[in-house]
């Protein structure tokens, strides 16, 4: 009952925004999101109490076996957790701006989470492609009724992109379906597990391929980046937020539930490939955003360079890899949104994103600074924030993998802390240029986003085993199908 | 079976109702006769009856095909407010007649039970098209349409004629369960080859009626220049009955030679994706784009022809039904925009006309959005489940190839129809609020609500077929 409260509600407040257009939309979605965090806390509480997944079963389409299934587990739990946790200060973001009580924006914001949660939750394969494929529109329309320069474009060709590369995880879904047993099949994930696993090494490469394009665009994995910097650089903020907070975690979460329990055989054949093309990611995604002159574009490529490093860790297939991409994948939503929202605040002051133009904020907003500082910092992953925990425990199952692709992939912390620093630095010191002159304070609706984001980055590097011992049932179950 | 009795008794009494009524309750009276016509076809459910001597038979699943088409008239009647403003040029009371008379052909398509029951419904649909097609008759594009329509019309049916006879020379028999029996039971190097010479060109002569490439080329004229409310007609009725009656004879009759004909169905619904979605992507007119995106649908519905599974059946009807009711809702919605940008615009039915379209009239667009989101298979819409259950049917069948190229195929798709979406809402255009007519309003919630409900539990329908 409560998955499904969890599931629809967002979805049901986000229609009647849409569809009855009320004035105080920004009250109505942050109070619906918060309840919808605590709703979900509770939920969480009572897994980690038991440490026993919950779920719901129904049949759907009981002529070909689909079911409407959910299932809330380890892995489960901390993506919905943080779809949850974030999406109140998504929508906290957006107060005193004109898109606050826009109850379009504010609907499709709840649209998009209600998709994620459905997406996350899924236990039925076909229901969870629907979530995948479902949270695009939200999103699309978000991006491109609300972007910035050139959108139309930019949007569309996000769009095609990401729609082509879950196209093929559907005939890969389809094809390992059919072969179920029973006269009607079955699309639940457990028994698409079982059944993938047996299939011969040259058609489990085949399918690794169909899967692996369609969560490498959607995360996105060099070569098929090329739609996000631009998709995230004239996204409104907030849309951004959800691109690469929790939108980019269904890719990384599909690797994780399908790809790795599906096909060890074929990752034995592709998964190499596939850890290169994420380290090269890693570090071109670095290079990148260390010669970028916008802030935003800084940050997508800094996102993309992460995101790199988890794909990288979890396709080692090894305990840690997927424990710690999960809990970077906590700790980069909670990160990145947190930085996305700091250039938000100085764009909305300054008008400007560019890095040349910037400078000396500390002096006029101290508050801003240091959250800032501690929000990099996470995403620098240094010690005591919640970025080191999950960067640390990555680069230690890519080492116990390669030595090569670790020595490799551990260049990650140094450019990180390149771009990161530049970023700081060309933002917040140095001199005061003519537009950052007035900069005025934090305002109240603004700290209430930034400073509990910033206790979570150092709640995070100091307590993680909370969150680790809460994954750390069903990743064993994912690792022991493994041997 | 009463179904085609009543509803030919009402086309004929339309004829004489026009001398009194005026277009509006014609209007009412025909959506009367279908209504009765669905509620009598519904009342043979679960009576497999043989009628006219053998020759026609309904089953459950010609029952289903009849409701379709049927309901597709229906939205059709219930959408056309004829065009142009006076009476005397638009014969109200023919046109309802001949559009009930076309239906009475498209039943006949899907029930037949004797090769000449087949011709005999495809004539009366296709002669019905034809004048429909041409009955804009102060339009040129309209005649010159009709004109094509007619000469490429009656050649394929000659073809389809003239397979239906060596089919009989091969066979000696006209009846589906005789021929299938025959087929069966003679080994096939004995069979004389002018067989499957007939099958080949009946084959030829039902691809070109559900408008497969490469006997394509009228369809995108046609589709153009036939005043929109018929085209809408066409993609829906016509292309229904047309794969109904394809399937039943591909399944029913050759079944048993399966393996001389997929090769061609296979390359042909190939060929079909690709030409349709191709050309429908460079198109600037979104009525043109609808006609090449109806190819392309007949492409996919190949598909399920060729895998020939026990499912299949029930993929045909998923699709035609889910086809249909975006498709009207897509076409009502271009033809409230097109009269609307008649005179504004210079070419009314471009994706420019569009442009802006949700700003006054957010429902309008949101109907257009479902419809084109659905015929592009996006989740949450009827059409997913269709392209669902037509993979899943070719790969059962080990179809792989066509299954990729269709994939591929549904990306080109995306692409032209999110070209419209784009148009209406994040272009902008001077569109005022668009007055709707309660009918019109209606069918199209209808169609709008139906691709939800199916596209978010098939199974209210997947139970049924």
């Amino acid at each position: 009952m409560n998955l499904l409260f969890i599931l629809f509600f967002p979805l049901l407040i986000g229609a009647y925004l849409l569809i009855a257009k009320p004035k105080h939309a920004f009250i109505i979605s942050l109070s619906a999101t918060i309840l919808e965090a605590i709703a979900t806390g509770f939920m969480l509480y009572k897994i980690n109490e038991t440490l026993l997944p919950i779920t719901f079963i129904q049949d759907w389409i009981p002529e070909v076996g689909i079911q409407f299934s959910l299932k809330a587990d380890g892995i489960s739990g901390i993506l919905i957790g943080l779809c949850a946790l974030l999406l109140p200060f998504i929508i906290g973001s957006t107060s005193n701006t004109e898109k606050a009580n826009h109850a379009q924006y504010q609907g499709l914001m709840l649209l998009m989470q209600s998709a994620m949660m459905g997406a996350f939750l899924a236990k039925d394969a076909f229901l969870f492609y629907f979530f995948f494929e479902a949270s695009l529109l939200p999103i699309y329309f978000l991006a491109s009724k609300f972007g910035g320069e050139n959108k139309s474009a930019i949007t569309f060709k996000f769009l095609l992109y990401t729609i082509f590369g879950s196209l093929f995880l559907f005939i890969g879904l389809i094809f390992v379906y059919l072969r179920t047993p029973g006269a009607t099949h079955s699309a639940d994930i457990e028994t698409l597990y079982l059944t993938a696993r047996n299939l011969s090494a040259e058609s489990q490469g085949y399918l690794f391929m169909a899967f692996f394009i369609a969560f490498a665009i959607k995360m996105p994995i060099f070569p098929f980046h090329t739609w996000q910097p631009d998709t995230y650089t004239t996204s409104p903020s907030q849309g951004t937020m959800l691109l690469s907070g929790i939108m980019l975690k269904m890719g990384t979460y599909g690797v994780i539930r399908l790809i790795i329990p599906m096909f060890p055989l074929g990752i034995a054949i592709w998964g190499n490939t596939a850890i290169v093309l994420s380290i090269i990611g890693v570090i071109y995604g670095s290079i990148i955003a260390i010669q970028q002159k916008d802030a935003k574009r800084l940050l997508a490529y800094s996102s993309f360079a992460h995101v790199g490093l988890i794909s990288a860790g979890m396709l080692t297939q090894s305990f840690d890899g997927i424990q710690g991409a999960l809990y970077q994948m906590l700790s980069h939503g909670i990160n990145v949104i947190g930085l996305f929202f700091v250039i938000e605040i100085i764009e909305r002051r300054t008008k400007s994103r560019e890095l040349a133009q910037l400078g000396g904020i500390t002096q006029s907003s101290y508050a801003l600074t240091v959250c800032f500082i501690i929000l990099s910092l996470g995403s620098v992953a240094l010690p005591l924030t919640n970025g080191f925990i999950g960067e640390f425990i990555l680069l230690k199952s890519i080492f116990d993998y390669s030595l090569i692709f670790g020595v490799i992939a551990g260049i990650t912390i140094i450019l990180g802390a390149v771009y990161t620093l530049r970023l700081i630095q060309k933002t917040m010191f140095g001199n005061v240029s003519r537009i950052t002159t007035e900069f005025s304070k934090l305002t109240l609706e603004e700290k209430m986003v930034l400073i509990p984001l910033s206790i979570f980055v150092l709640l995070g590097g100091i307590f993680p085993n909370a969150i680790l011992h809460f994954s750390e049932e069903s990743v064993t179950q994912i690792t022991q199908l493994l041997k | 079976m009463t179904a085609i009795i009543a509803l030919s008794l009402f086309g004929i009494s339309n004829l004489f109702w026009g001398f009194w009524f005026p277009r509006k309750v014609l209007q009412i009276l025909t959506l009367l006769f279908l209504a009765i016509g669905i509620g009598l076809t519904a009342m043979d459910w679960n009576h497999e009856l043989l009628w006219f001597g053998n020759m026609f038979r309904t089953t459950n699943t010609s029952i289903n095909f009849s409701l379709i088409i049927q309901l597709a008239a229906f939205l059709v009647v219930a959408l056309s407010r004829g065009f142009g403003a006076d009476d005397e040029h638009t014969h109200p009371a023919e046109y309802y007649a001949i559009l009930l008379f076309s239906v009475v052909g498209a039943i006949l398509m899907v029930s037949f039970d004797h090769m000449i029951m087949l011709f005999v419904g495809l004539e009366i649909l296709s002669v019905a098209m034809y004048v429909l097609t041409g009955s804009d008759k102060r339009n040129l594009k309209s005649n010159e349409a009709a004109l094509k329509y007619f000469l490429m019309g009656a050649f394929a049916t000659g073809i389809l004629l003239f397979g239906i006879t060596l089919v009989y020379g091969a066979t000696k028999s006209f009846y589906i369960s005789n021929l299938a029996n025959i087929i069966a039971a003679t080994a096939p190097e004995s069979m004389p080859s002018f067989l499957y010479i007939g099958v080949l060109l009946m084959l030829i002569g039902l691809l070109f009626k559900v408008s497969a490439a490469p006997f394509h080329f009228w369809t995108p004229d046609v589709y153009d220049g036939a005043p929109t409310i018929f085209t809408m007609f066409m993609s829906t009725v016509v292309k229904t009955a047309g794969f109904a009656a394809l399937y039943h004879i591909l399944s029913g009759v050759f079944g048993g030679i399966y393996s001389t004909w997929v090769l061609t169905i296979y390359f042909i619904s190939m060929l079909t994706l690709i030409i349709g979605n191709v050309t429908a992507a460079y198109q600037l007119s979104v009525k043109r784009m609808l006609a090449y995106s109806s190819i392309s649908h007949a492409g996919y519905m190949l598909m399920t022809v060729s895998a020939m599974q026990s499912s299949s059946t029930s993929t045909v009807l998923y699709y035609s039904l889910s086809y249909t009711l975006a498709t009207v809702a897509a076409f009502a919605v271009l033809i409230l925009v097109s009269e609307y940008q008649t005179g504004r615009k210079e070419k009314p039915e471009d994706y420019s006309s569009f442009e802006g379209l949700a700003k006054n009239n957010p429902g309008l667009a949101f109907c257009f959005t479902i419809s084109l989101l659905s015929l592009a298979g996006i989740p949450m819409t009827a059409g997913f489940w269709g392209k669902f259950f037509i993979f899943s049917d070719s790969f059962n069948r080990n179809i792989i190839y066509p299954v990729i190229l269709a994939i591929l195929m549904s990306a080109v798709g995306i692409y032209y129809y999110f070209k419209g979406i784009i148009a209406i809402y994040f272009k902008n255009g001077d569109i005022e609020k668009i007055e709707v007519p309660i009918l019109f309003k209606i069918a199209l919630w209808f169609c709008t609500i139906a691709t939800l409900v199916l596209g978010v539990y098939p199974n209210i329908v997947k139970s049924l077929f």
